[in-house]
């Protein structure tokens, strides 16, 4: 818990994130801004907390799972059955939507975590295909036509819901616990033979993460009016992780900065979207060739703009390839 | 009865196609240890091949698997050299990443260049009769999915167990650096593993288009998952692993659609690779092998 010695950078970007969100309240109040940059803004709200959350598990844990949009699924889902089945308000909609997604994440991370490297992302992808294809089959939530939901995403929800997100996880990711995570990704067998539990920190670490996707699940269906399965697919899954990889496997302002990006662009090319999947892969493979290690590597903006001392969540020297 | 058997034969026809497919991912696993994404998309490339062949070059069903068979060869080699050979000595996600980005250009550029809608392969380019046994009737087209299949697979093993290559490829996949050190030239053998895995991908593309008789751009995505799930079934990098696994899933899936849960199907796939991934993940055919620090 860094909060307390680094108070004044903390409250600086707290009160930095507060007259940004009232501003924007206004100006969305106010009609300067009209729906299609309201839609963009909302977009790259949701994709923050997404990006986050998969950062701490592929980034931070170094567990590379691509079943996340199985996560969002759960989320949107569990949200949409509380505010449209059971009519209760929207913040109980949120909080049961992350604890269902960290419950699935549970479930699916006790048994998978024990596999490694390319195995654990093949169950993972598998794991979000069985998830799409069971709400694909269940009539109680209209199965492959979908379900309606109102729109009860606001402004302030969504600042609060990523304020929350990255505070945790970045407050995490400095713990104790979150070290314990780094040493997994740095060598699994070093940070075993150290005396660290792996199995639990990973599972941890995915708990958290699968926690945070159901968030942002539940503001993706309060906000987009209808959910279907194919939403869901594994082609969301790849989006999430291709802001993740592009923005830094390790860095969480890289993973920020690549999902506000990365959803400006692809809001611009939303009428193109064939040109916007091949540009897509052509950067992530031209990546992995040139840079594999991301834009940020593991560094963070903040070591940039010499704030914090060292990296967060992440090694001093910004090693070639850090996540094996 | 009758019903079961008939679906036990589409269990084995469709289970064919998962094999072919399975015996690319399986050789490329074995020999470079990578999950080779595209490798459903090459599938979907052999399809489009053999069904622009067979329309506009007017050419019969064997001319176009051949050729089919051939430009996918290419097509692997050339994905294998630009994409996935700069990757040797990078780590395994990294290489994994750059699999998932050549499939989705692949998709997504074919959607590019020609679009998304469908096509419907000719039929009745081959006369095929359909066969009765016993009062169980065998379609035309499940006897020539499994005789190409039983015959491309002869063909492998043949390759694999009796030419120089097959023997440099087996050598190279035991232990790559011993075989550098032995005289192996090791690109041109993970090269040729490429070029045979896909000329088997682009195969069991015309076969499918046969027997669905409708493709698109992305229709290479679910099969190709579910051939992974075959040779992970089977025992991933080993060849007879991957026909069986195959075999086995389709069997699997043919009974469950028979069963009542045809809209269960796909998830089917994914409960059996989960399942055997916790309790046996060196697969049916394969030994366990501890890890080494």
């Amino acid at each position: 818990m860094n909060i307390f010695t680094k108070a004044k950078g903390f409250w600086g970007t707290i009160s930095l994130v507060v007259i940004f969100s009232v501003v924007t309240q206004f100006l969305i109040n106010g009609g300067t801004l009209n729906s299609f940059y309201v839609n963009a803004l909302f977009s790259i709200g949701i994709n923050i907390i997404l990006a986050a959350s998969l950062h701490l598990i592929i980034g931070i844990t170094g567990q590379f799972s691509i079943g996340h949009a199985g996560f969002l699924a759960v989320g949107a889902y569990i949200s949409a059955i509380v505010t449209m089945k059971l009519g209760l308000p929207f913040p109980v909609a949120i909080v049961a939507a992350g604890v269902a997604a960290a419950l699935a994440g549970l479930v699916i991370g006790i048994p998978t975590l024990r596999l490694r490297g390319d195995y654990l992302a093949i169950a993972t992808l598998g794991f979000g295909e069985i998830v799409r294809i069971v709400f694909l089959n269940i009539d109680y939530v209209g199965g492959a036509s979908g379900m309606t939901v109102t729109h009860l995403t606001t402004w302030p929800w969504l600042i609060a819901c990523v304020v929350i997100t990255i505070l945790v996880i970045v407050n995490f990711t400095n713990s104790t616990h979150g070290r314990a995570c780094i040493s997994i990704r740095e060598n699994e067998i070093a940070a075993d033979a150290m005396g660290i539990n792996t199995t639990l920190y990973k599972v941890m670490a995915f708990v958290i993460g699968a926690f945070f996707a159901g968030v942002a699940g539940a503001l993706h269906a309060h906000n987009f009016y209808i959910i279907q399965p194919t939403n869901f697919g594994f082609l969301k899954s790849f989006d999430i992780l291709i802001l993740v990889v592009i923005g830094g496997l390790g860095s969480m302002s890289g993973s920020v900065i690549a999902a506000i990006s990365l959803t400006i662009i692809s809001t611009f090319l939303s009428n193109y979207p064939e040109v916007r999947m091949v540009i897509y892969s052509l950067v992530l493979i031209v990546m992995m060739l040139f840079r594999p290690q991301g834009l940020m590597g593991t560094k963070e903006i903040t070591s940039f703009l010499k704030m914090g001392k060292s990296a967060k969540g992440g090694v001093q020297h910004d090693g070639k390839n850090t996540v094996a | 009865m009758e019903q079961f058997i008939q679906q036990l034969v589409n269990g084995v026809s469709l289970g064919s196609i998962y094999a072919l497919i399975a015996l690319g991912y399986t050789m490329v696993y074995g020999i470079v240890k990578l999950i080779n994404f595209a490798h459903g998309d090459v599938f979907m490339v052999g399809a489009f091949i053999g069904f622009y062949s067979i329309t506009i070059l007017d050419l019969g069903f064997f001319p176009a698997l051949l050729i089919s068979m051939a430009a996918c060869a290419i097509f692997g080699v050339l994905i294998e050299r630009i994409a996935y050979k700069p990757l040797r000595n990078a780590t395994r996600i990294a290489a994994l990443i750059t699999a998932i980005g050549v499939s989705l250009f692949i998709e997504y550029g074919t959607i590019y260049i020609r679009g998304a809608q469908p096509e419907a392969y000719p039929t009745g380019i081959v006369p095929l009769k359909s066969l009765e046994i016993f009062g169980v009737k065998i379609s035309g087209q499940s006897i020539l999915i499994l005789a190409v299949s039983i015959f491309l697979m002869i063909v492998l093993q043949f390759i694999v167990h009796k030419t120089k290559i097959g023997k440099a490829m087996r050598a190279v996949s035991h232990d790559m650096d011993a075989a550098k050190l032995m005289g192996i030239n090791v690109n041109n053998t993970i090269s040729a593993t490429f070029a045979i895995g896909s000329a088997l991908a682009g195969a069991a593309g015309v076969v499918f288009g046969m027997y669905y008789t409708k493709i698109e751009p992305l229709m290479g995505i679910i099969p190709g998952l579910k051939a992974f799930v075959a040779a992970v079934l089977g025992g991933i990098g080993i060849i007879p692993g991957a026909m069986a696994g195959g075999l086995l899933l389709g069997v699997i899936e043919a009974l469950v659609s028979a069963a009542g849960g045809s809209l269960w199907r796909d998830a089917v796939a994914f409960i059996v690779l989960i399942l055997i991934l916790i309790f046996r993940p060196a697969g049916l055919l394969g030994k366990n092998v501890r890890e080494k620090v």
